[in-house]
């Protein structure tokens, strides 16, 4: 019985800071309550209000937009570097240091720092499309271009990603590669049909990760847009954010979260049922084979 | 013949060398682009924080500030009391780091060596809760903290990590406890030691590695973290750096060099905390990865 002793701060945590409040949320999200006055219950009023929102469909679509761009790019962006650093080169640990320092920067001074150089009047983007004689953008100024231009900065992050792929990569046998080189398997063949299967677990770990993330970005959007211009990057944690503490609407705020949990959740459940058409795992086929 | 032989055999291991010097140039050209392409940023800000405000809005953009405006950094810092917000962060960060490697190996020793009903259930529903969106718990856990009298607090942002913290290091704790050797254990429980005894003295002493990884990754939280500060704190006083230099861009938003300054400030502790720690750090990460196995 020591063990739950020994656990006991998680289960005391679990239902303090999780459990109780996933439920605290579900009830929340029945009620209509701006803090000062006491709730009242509204039953699906929230939810229905919520449908009719035009602010939820923009917002939602935004964060659609964003995470459905950023995270495949984020992938491949991670991959390539990763494939870089696996090569048979030196100073590979202070590329790998190199590469990571991003994504240990507070997210706060990013913002702010991104905010300087996608600056259309000063910033270094636009000194630098005008050096090879582009014109000048307005990156997050312009409702075009806001969007792609959050999805070209969060490339920016790419270590972690990038780390657990490398880290794929060394753990796939040379004996695979010298096999297929045997069979006269050109580099691209031996990409395809080694590489990419066997680091398929951690592919779709990042996979799943990454789209858990970007379904909740909030910081860049608050710091340097505020949601703007026109509505662009009001993304979805962001209006739920205004709901909450800036108007205080603690239920439909909470019917709001509770949406964007199912959302996560569908999209979760989904891939883990097409992970098993596409992720190979190597214990799972020795177990097969006995 | 024989001399023909040997000339074939020397020209291909040319073309072998060759191509292995070639391929070396290629990989360190593209890595090198990339690096340029990752640390641009950087190198724009900490030469915009020693710029005086005319010399940040000039193009083509000057790299090398002149004159040198070394005094940009104490006027950042003094213009909103950063000495607070250093201070604040401070505490938050080593009260988290406490509080997360104490319960979570607690916690992790409760999983990797103790037997109970539901353990596997348990352990379960802890790694699901892993990939739970923080923002469905933030509302109710903000109203739990109002109703405490927490808010505005630094409670709220490290008292959750004395209560298990984030799942992850429980987990990570959990994976390197087993592989500890059962036997030294043993040795302690013959001579009668106690279970807490055991985690304290045997499991911590052994864990070092596990523990620096803890503690970067915790530290490193704490110090960037912006959305908890954001929701729980309001007074100036009470502010952390993230959110000190939020505030900032909202009052001097015309103050490139100042706010550049201030986020140079912000930035280097954690960079160079990286950098020399940088080890434990990618363990963690690869740890995380190997998760997902």
């Amino acid at each position: 019985m020591w063990g739950y002793v020994f656990i006991s701060p998680w289960l005391v945590g679990f239902v303090l800071f999780t459990a109780g409040p996933m439920l605290a949320s579900i009830v929340l999200s029945l009620m209509e309550w701006e803090l000062i006055v006491p709730p009242t219950f509204v039953g699906l009023g929230n939810f229905r209000q919520l449908m009719a929102d035009r602010y939820v469909s923009i917002s939602l679509y935004n964060t659609a937009y964003y995470t459905f761009l950023s995270v495949p790019l984020h992938l491949i962006t991670a991959l390539i570097a990763a494939i870089l650093m696996n090569q048979r080169v030196r100073f590979i640990s202070y590329y790998r240091t190199l590469y990571y320092l991003p994504s240990v920067t507070p997210a706060v001074a990013s913002a702010l720092l991104w905010s300087f150089v996608f600056n259309p009047d000063y910033g270094l983007a636009n000194a630098v499309l005008q050096m090879f004689g582009l014109p000048a953008q307005g990156w997050f100024f312009d409702p075009a271009l806001a969007k792609p231009t959050f999805i070209l900065v969060s490339l920016w992050n790419l270590g972690s990603a990038m780390v657990i792929f490398l880290a794929g990569l060394q753990g796939i046998p040379d004996t695979l590669y010298e096999a297929a080189s045997i069979d006269g398997a050109n580099w691209w063949a031996k990409f395809w049909s080694i590489t990419l299967p066997m680091l398929s677990p951690v592919i779709f770990f990042n996979l799943v990760m990454g789209i858990i993330a970007s379904f909740q970005v909030f910081t860049g959007a608050y710091i340097i847009t505020n949601g703007g211009p026109a509505d662009a990057t009001l993304f979805y944690v962001l209006y739920l954010y205004r709901n909450a503490f800036q108007f205080f609407r603690m239920g439909y705020a909470s019917a709001l979260a509770w949406v964007l949990f199912l959302i996560i959740l569908v999209f979760t459940l989904l891939q883990l049922r097409l992970a098993r058409r596409w992720v190979y795992y190597e214990g799972e086929l020795r177990e097969a084979g006995r | 013949m024989l001399n023909s032989a040997v000339r074939v055999e020397r020209s291909l291991l040319l073309r072998r060398t060759v191509r292995r010097v070639v391929h070396t140039l290629v990989v360190h050209a593209l890595l090198l682009t990339g690096g340029v392409i990752l640390l641009a940023p950087f190198a724009w800000l900490i030469s915009g924080s020693l710029k005086e405000p005319g010399q940040i809005f000039v193009l083509p953009p000057v790299w090398i500030p002149n004159p040198v405006r070394f005094d940009n950094y104490p006027r950042a810092l003094t213009i909103l009391p950063f000495h607070l917000f250093f201070r604040n962060t401070m505490i938050v960060a080593s009260m988290e780091v406490l509080g997360t490697v104490l319960s979570s190996t607690l916690v992790g020793y409760g999983f990797a060596r103790l037997r109970f009903p539901g353990r596997n259930f348990l352990f379960v529903l802890l790694l699901s809760t892993m990939m739970l969106p923080w923002i469905v718990t933030l509302i109710p856990r903000f109203i739990l903290f109002k109703l405490l009298g927490w808010v505005d607090t630094l409670l709220p942002l490290f008292v959750p990590a004395f209560f298990g913290g984030s799942p992850f290091y429980i987990f990570l704790t959990r994976q390197f406890f087993m592989t500890i050797p059962f036997e030294i254990e043993e040795a302690a429980r013959v001579d009668g030691a106690h279970y807490w005894r055991i985690w304290w003295q045997i499991m911590l002493p052994l864990s070092k590695p596990l523990l620096a990884t803890i503690v970067i990754f915790t530290f490193i939280h704490a110090w960037n973290d912006f959305m908890g500060p954001l929701v729980f704190l309001n007074s100036m006083d009470r502010r952390t750096v993230a959110l000190g230099l939020a505030t900032f861009k909202g009052l001097y938003s015309t103050e490139w060099n100042l706010m550049m300054a201030a986020s140079t400030v912000a930035t280097l502790p954690i960079l160079i905390l990286f950098f020399f720690c940088q080890r434990y750090f990618m363990r963690g990460i690869v740890m995380t990865g190997l998760a997902g196995r």
